[in-house]
């Protein structure tokens, strides 16, 4: 089953999702063609059960989907569609169709239901302005809301993936199931993005080992110089290192661990990620730096996803306080958690 | 698609966790009867007596046949008992190097009589190996050996050097890996042979090259017509370069290879205490979260070698990540708690990190440096 989805991505992103399609979805302009063949071919709402209204695969499917998702830099709101109908389907709701997000994604905004109606404001939401649902969670428990009754101001990262500031103020409010801990959604949010930065830096990898084998200088291609060659193997470290934690967050989580593997995670891919883009950029010279060469499409991603959902601060010190609080003897215990 | 190198996670089966048991409970009550101290590195330490008691118990050799004392366990029951006895830093040096490679290497290319005489007195922890390659002049480039072994009757004549060598002060025998026949510059690689050199016989003398600690830690041997039998030849005579190859790979793919600094880090967490301040939390959490990949990495190409296959690359890229990582360890540690500044307060992270900081060099050097194991990565990754 999972390697039939994963086959199945990899061929609708190998045909649809290149480099044009990402450039114009920078610019402002929705990838729907993309996004409807996912759909149609279940993959965006993978994790979701059928009687929620979708394709009935495991959380670890829909993960797995969005580490190929980031292979290809797919402009799409992958994750936050997997991570709105995973909270829903397990608060018991059903799960609408179309693109979806997820506010509050800082832990400081709040967003109150006051007489049935949504007050208060959330800042950098994922493509807010391009969800056929934003679901909210509130102190009441968790309420979809129609973005066509809420006021968007468009923003974007840094990757020029939109993140928007959604005010609520007025919107009907009609709560759909229980109440979610912001932390269950950091924790979904922060699995999310390490597996999406470990799939777009096996991209580069690739990209990175082709361009130094066709490159040629002083006589001869990069890959013939040692120095280029240590340094492809340390980038190659760095993308194993990655691509390795977020497959053990995804196993460990599937299985219902409530460990430390998604800090882990976080944390690890998060550091990886920087020094593989240093590294690819390194590798093709000034190519690298244009706009008119894809890698930037993948670095500037995997530069705005390693500060969503807590930095690599923000993991390392989490974790480091459930070692502290373990204690000095059983560090080894927690670190070789399995 | 990917080129890039991949480490499936691998979960351990029930018997593995009965084996972690039954090791931890091992350990745990030797240590308590003052068995033996923590320390890193702890396949430099040795203690004689450690290792007796661990042969005794059934820890060593576990993956090989019955009839020469193993007990045909699996690959991965062995990781663990690795793992278990390293992260509790006990003193496995004195029969670290006859567990892991030369063991093995004689079940692969060894006769039966060499079986029959070598391995039942290394599985009761009395017998010990160390490995003979470096040499003076001869350190990444292995095929530069000198050594030579002339043939005469019933045996061979050995003379040269050979440098670096782990315990050998320690050992009864080293399998050295000498020239049998005169280097010939157009094949490198030929006329190699390995050798089991009884350590106490006439024609070998031992000296002590101490490190940068003040230890004895290697020692460097010369041999001077030390006569060595036929019946002490491994494999095949001109074979030895691929003999030792197949060795590299047990020696590389080891968690020995992540866990070299890792009673720096526990004492750090001991110091620390439980109510860390923000800096101490991150720092301590980043490097957890470096060693549990590693792990998990570590873990996955025993998964490998278990399912009968031979992670070179991905081996190689373990022990450059993880070494580099183990040097890493005293560093952060010495930022963010510095006994010089009073912090630690606790006269074992001090000697631990003292430690940690001086083996740190030797880490990315022994068992193939840094640049030849990412010469090999860029080899796996089809640069080369
Ligand atoms: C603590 C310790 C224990 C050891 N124990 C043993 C043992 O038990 N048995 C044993 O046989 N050996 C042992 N060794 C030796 C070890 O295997 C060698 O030190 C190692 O292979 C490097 O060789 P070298 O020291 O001669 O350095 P060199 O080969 O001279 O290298 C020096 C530097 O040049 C670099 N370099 C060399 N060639 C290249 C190249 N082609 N491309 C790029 N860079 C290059 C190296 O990476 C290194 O940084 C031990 C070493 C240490 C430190």
């Amino acid at each position: 089953m999972r390697t039939l989805i994963l086959d199945t991505a990899d061929r609708i992103f190998r045909d649809i999702c290149d480099q044009v399609l990402i450039d114009k979805a920078e610019k402002g302009e929705w990838p729907a063609g993309l996004w409807q063949t996912l759909e149609e071919s279940g993959l965006t709402q993978a994790s979701v059960p059928e009687e929620r209204g979708g394709a009935g695969g495991t959380l670890g499917d829909g993960l797995y989907f969005l580490k190929t998702s980031g292979r290809y830099a797919a402009p799409l709101p992958l994750a936050e569609t997997l991570i709105a109908g995973v909270l829903l389907a397990q608060a018991g709701a059903d799960v609408p169709a179309g693109p979806l997000t997820v506010a509050p994604v800082r832990a400081n905004e709040t967003i109150a239901v006051v007489g049935g109606k949504l007050s208060g404001t959330a800042t950098r939401i994922p493509f807010a302005r391009n969800a056929s649902a934003i679901v909210v969670l509130t102190s009441e428990g968790l309420v979809v809301v129609d973005p066509a009754q809420v006021t968007i101001e468009p923003g974007k990262s840094m990757a020029g993936e939109p993140r928007d500031t959604v005010i609520f103020d007025g919107a009907p409010a009609t709560v759909v199931g229980g109440a979610v801990a912001f932390e269950a959604l950091m924790r979904l949010g922060a699995l999310a993005r390490s597996v999406q930065m470990a799939g777009a830096m096996e991209g580069i990898l690739a990209m990175s080992l082709q361009y130094v084998q066709d490159r040629v200088q002083f006589g001869r291609t990069l890959s013939k110089f040692q120095a280029v060659q240590q340094s492809m193997a340390a980038m190659a470290g760095q993308v194993a290192a990655a691509s390795a934690a977020a497959d053990a967050a995804i196993e460990s989580t599937e299985a219902g661990d409530n460990g430390i593997n998604i800090a882990v995670a976080k944390a690890r891919v998060g550091e990886a990620a920087g020094v593989a883009a240093e590294l690819a950029h390194q590798a093709h010279g000034a190519i690298g730096f244009t706009h008119e060469y894809a890698l930037h499409q993948f670095t500037r991603r995997m530069w705005a996803w390693r500060d969503e959902f807590g930095g690599e601060p923000y993991w390392q010190a989490e974790l480091g306080r459930q070692v502290a609080k373990a204690g000095a003897d059983r560090l080894w215990v927690l670190a070789s958690q399995t | 698609m990917s080129t890039a190198l991949t480490y499936p996670p691998r979960t351990l089966a029930p018997e593995q966790d009965a084996m972690r048991a039954e090791i931890r409970a091992f350990l745990e009550k030797d240590y308590a009867a003052g068995g033996f101290s923590r320390g890193q590195e702890a396949m430099a330490r040795y203690d004689i007596e450690f290792s007796r008691r661990f042969g005794a118990a059934g820890f060593i050799g576990v993956t090989w046949p019955k009839k020469y004392g193993g007990r045909e366990l699996t690959f991965l029951d062995r990781y663990v008992i690795i793992e278990e006895v390293l992260a509790a830093g006990a003193p496995c040096g004195a029969h670290w190097v006859a567990d892991r490679q030369s063991g093995p290497l004689l079940l692969k290319y060894g006769t039966e009589e060499q079986r029959e005489r070598f391995l039942p007195p290394i599985v009761r922890g009395e017998s010990y190996f160390c490995i003979g390659m470096s040499e003076p002049d001869s350190g990444s480039d292995l095929a530069s050996v000198r050594c030579s072994a002339t043939k005469v009757d019933g045996g061979w004549l050995l003379n040269g050097t050979k440098l670096w060598t782990s315990l050998a002060h320690v050992c009864h025998y080293m399998i050295a890996l000498v020239r049998t026949s005169p280097l010939d510059p157009q094949h490198r690689h030929a006329g190699m042979s390995q050798m089991i050199v009884d350590l106490n016989s006439p024609g070998v003398e031992v000296r002590p090259v101490y490190n940068l600690a003040g230890e004895h830690h290697f020692n460097q041997e010369v041999f001077t017509d030390c006569f060595v039998p036929d019946e002490n030849v491994v494999g095949e005579v001109g074979n030895g370069w691929e003999q030792v190859m197949s060795e590299l790979a047990y020696e590389r793919s080891g968690p020995e290879r992540i866990l070299s600094t890792f009673q720096t880090l526990v004492e750090l967490v001991r110091s620390v205490g439980d109510n860390p301040t923000e800096t101490e939390a991150r720092a301590i959490g980043r490097l957890t979260a470096h060693l549990a990949t590693l792990r998990g990495m570590a873990l996955s190409v025993a998964g490998m070698l278990a399912d009968g296959k031979m992670p070179i690359t991905e081996a190689a890229l373990v022990k450059d990540l993880g070494t580099n990582y183990c040097k890493e360890v005293p560093e952060v540690a010495r930022l963010i708690c510095s006994p010089e500044d009073g912090a630690g307060g606790n006269s074992t992270y001090e000697s631990m990190l003292k430690t940690a900081t001086l083996i740190a060099p030797s880490l990315t050097i022994q068992g193939g440096t840094r640049e030849i194991l990412r010469g090999m990565i860029a080899r796996g990754l089809g640069l080369r």
